[in-house]
């Protein structure tokens, strides 16, 4: 008995009942499609927060101070521990470190002519849009001559320009006023969109942290230090290296806790993939329940059509069928729905994610993996619950399946 | 004449609860090459058990069955199926078509279980058949486009398609009318003498027993009768003296 022939006789089996073999492979079809689309909105919705997370600088470290203190803990920006020598000490000592810069921020109303916005000042040196990935679209950025001294300069992110500049005037050489400060304009900002978070990272003004310092807030510290490690995969010796160099220059013994927190953009890019995996692990397990509910869709089918063709089976087995021969035709019978349902299945599924990208804008990304791993998972399904109705067609005394009514 | 079936003592006992059912109870006879016996018996004689041993579906509980000079005890299931596979050709009363099938499909189902023929040779093989039962014009007819008869002609296809050694007719005329028996055993008869053909036949109708060379009666597991047959009928001719009537 060679394996053509046995498929051979599946295939023939199951044409002829084509009605119920569809039937049956719709529960494995539902469970495999709704299985791949629920993976690839998943896996599209990961992606697209790494890549927007990537856009703000995947090498990106922000050093935010902290409080070290027992008693009242104060939240960040409110503790005043990083100042100007941190810069200086950094940007001296780190060798892991391509680029630091200072961060002052200040919110206020910004006004120009008749026109106003509310929004908040950055205070930062040049490095700052290398570390953000931020870039100038017209117009020129400030220099370290700006930075030291404090020159009333400042780049703008195209909401602000929006709200200020609404009929199209180039922005560029224009004065405006940040809490009644006069500022001139130098640079407008490419559009960066929203953020991963669904904020507006266009709704922005820097201008040199000096003048932030000087002229508006008044102040000596910083907010935070944003600095850029030399590659992504140096970012976790990075960050030792400047909680060992801050600790240094803010003299903590070795008992004392931090003054400031050190955070990578990996740690934050690690921790939305793991809450994104769950996310997609949960629709998954509940699209594979379909998938079960499926498998048992064609166990039962499988017995029942044992049971209706128990004198076809004796027949088979009077003219020369082994038992095994009898089992195989039964499990090839059900592998082949299942296959049949998984190949249909995931045409669907793919379909339905190109379907959600296009109508509902989502990002899907159809993964190769659960395309393979759902189709196994439909050949084992039918292998499994194939397997039971097989060996009872099998083990039928051919004497009594002849005589059966 | 060289022996296809050679039986001795054959007894065959069954457990029905906490009673032993004796239904053979030492059967002996021989058939050879060629010959077209038919075994009749009333209903408990142990005409159905006989069957299925003869038929290599069950094993007897003592004795020597002998098919083609093999010793049916010494095989296993899968021997067995093997056997059934080439030593036999089944033809039941209710025909057993696989529904939805067509004619010829039926006719090659035994030789898909047999793995030394390739689709050609059982495409070929199948056409041959059922040329030989007179289906020619019948090959893409499934079993509900057929009649009675031309069902039982299919299934007579299917049984020669194998070349068995032995046809083995379970009633096979047991649902059909008497002229459509006749053209049955007509046809039984011409495969018989043409192709020399064994054929052991089941059946309980005398008529239908009067058209083999031989008749083996049966009575509470023994054999009451081995008689030959000293007045053959040919079906054929039997058919023709049937009153043509209008109902045809």
């Amino acid at each position: 008995m060679n394996a053509l022939n046995l498929l051979r006789i599946a295939v023939k089996a199951l044409q002829r009942n084509k009605l119920r073999a569809f039937l049956t492979m719709l529960g494995i079809i539902i469970g495999v499609a709704a299985v791949i689309t629920m993976m690839s909105i998943g896996e599209g919705s990961r992606r697209s927060i790494e890549s927007n997370l990537t856009s703000m600088g995947s090498n990106m470290i922000t050093i935010s101070p902290s409080s070290n203190s027992p008693g009242v803990r104060m939240s960040g920006s409110s503790i005043q521990s990083l100042t100007v020598n941190d810069v200086i000490a950094l940007r001296n000592q780190a060798t892991n470190l391509t680029a630091v810069s200072p961060m002052v921020s200040a919110s206020g109303q910004v006004i120009k002519g008749a026109l106003n916005w509310s929004t908040s000042i950055q205070g930062a040196s040049p490095e700052y849009l290398d570390i953000r990935k931020l870039e100038v679209s017209e117009g020129i950025s400030f220099d370290e001559s700006d930075v030291r001294s404090s020159a009333k300069v400042c780049l703008l992110g195209k909401t602000v320009i929006d709200n200020l500049f609404p009929n199209g005037e180039n922005p560029v050489g224009q004065i405006i006023r940040f809490n009644k400060i006069p500022f001139q304009v130098i640079g407008v900002l490419a559009s960066k969109g929203q953020s991963g978070f669904g904020q507006d990272q266009d709704d922005i003004i820097i201008a040199p942290y000096t003048t932030v310092q000087n002229r508006v807030l008044a102040s000596t510290y910083f907010q935070s230090i944003f600095t850029s490690a030399i590659s992504e995969a140096a970012s976790e010796a990075a960050s030792e290296e400047i909680t060992r160099i801050l600790r240094e220059t803010h003299r903590l013994r070795a008992t004392e806790e931090n003054d400031f927190s050190v955070r990578t953009q990996a740690e934050l890019i690690n921790t939305l993939n793991t809450t994104m995996g769950m996310l997609t692990a949960l629709l998954t397990s509940v699209a594979s329940i379909s998938l079960v509910i499926g498998g048992i869709g064609i166990m039962n089918i499988m017995y029942v059509s044992v049971t209706e063709r128990t004198r076809e089976i004796g027949l088979r087995m009077s003219i020369g069928a082994r038992p095994v021969d009898i089992l195989m035709q039964f499990l090839i019978e059900a592998i082949l729905i299942s296959i049949t349902g998984g190949v249909i299945g995931v045409i669907i599924g793919v379909s339905a994610s190109v379907l959600v990208s296009g109508i509902l804008n989502w990002p899907t990304v159809i993964s190769e993996p659960s395309i393979v791993i759902s189709f196994l998972v439909c050949a084992l399904t039918g292998v499994f619950f194939g397997y039971y109705p097989a060996q009872k067609a099998s083990r039928l005394d051919p004497i009594e399946a002849l005589r059966y009514e | 004449m060289s022996k296809i079936l050679e039986i001795h003592d054959l007894k065959r006992e069954f457990k029905v609860g906490s009673e032993i059912v004796r239904a053979l109870k030492g059967v002996s006879f021989d058939v050879g090459t060629g010959e077209f016996i038919t075994i009749m018996g009333t209903s408990g004689s142990g005409k159905s058990t006989l069957l299925n041993v003869l038929g290599c579906l069950d094993k007897p509980s003592s004795g020597t069955y002998l098919l083609d000079g093999v010793d049916l005890k010494s095989l296993n299931r899968n021997q067995l199926a093997q056997f059934r596979n080439t030593k036999i050709g089944f033809v039941f009363q209710a025909y057993n078509l696989l529904p939805r099938t067509s004619a010829l499909e039926n006719v090659e189902l035994p030789l898909l279980y047999n793995p030394s023929i390739n689709t050609k040779e059982r495409r070929e093989r199948a056409i041959q058949a059922l040329e030989a039962v007179k289906l020619a014009d019948r090959f893409d007819h499934t079993p509900n486009q057929l009649s009675g008869g031309q069902q039982q002609r299919v299934a007579i296809a299917r049984a020669l398609v194998n070349e068995p050694v032995m046809i083995l007719a379970d009633e096979a005329t047991g649902n059909l009318d008497t002229r459509t028996s006749y053209e049955i055993m007509s046809l039984m008869q011409e495969l018989n003498q043409v192709q020399k053909k064994t054929i052991v036949f089941v059946t309980h109708e005398p008529d239908i027993a009067s058209f083999s060379s031989r008749t083996i009666m049966l009575r509470d597991g023994k054999v009451q009768k081995d008689t030959p047959n000293e007045n053959l009928q040919s079906a054929r001719e039997a058919l023709n003296s049937l009153p043509v009537t209008e109902d045809y």
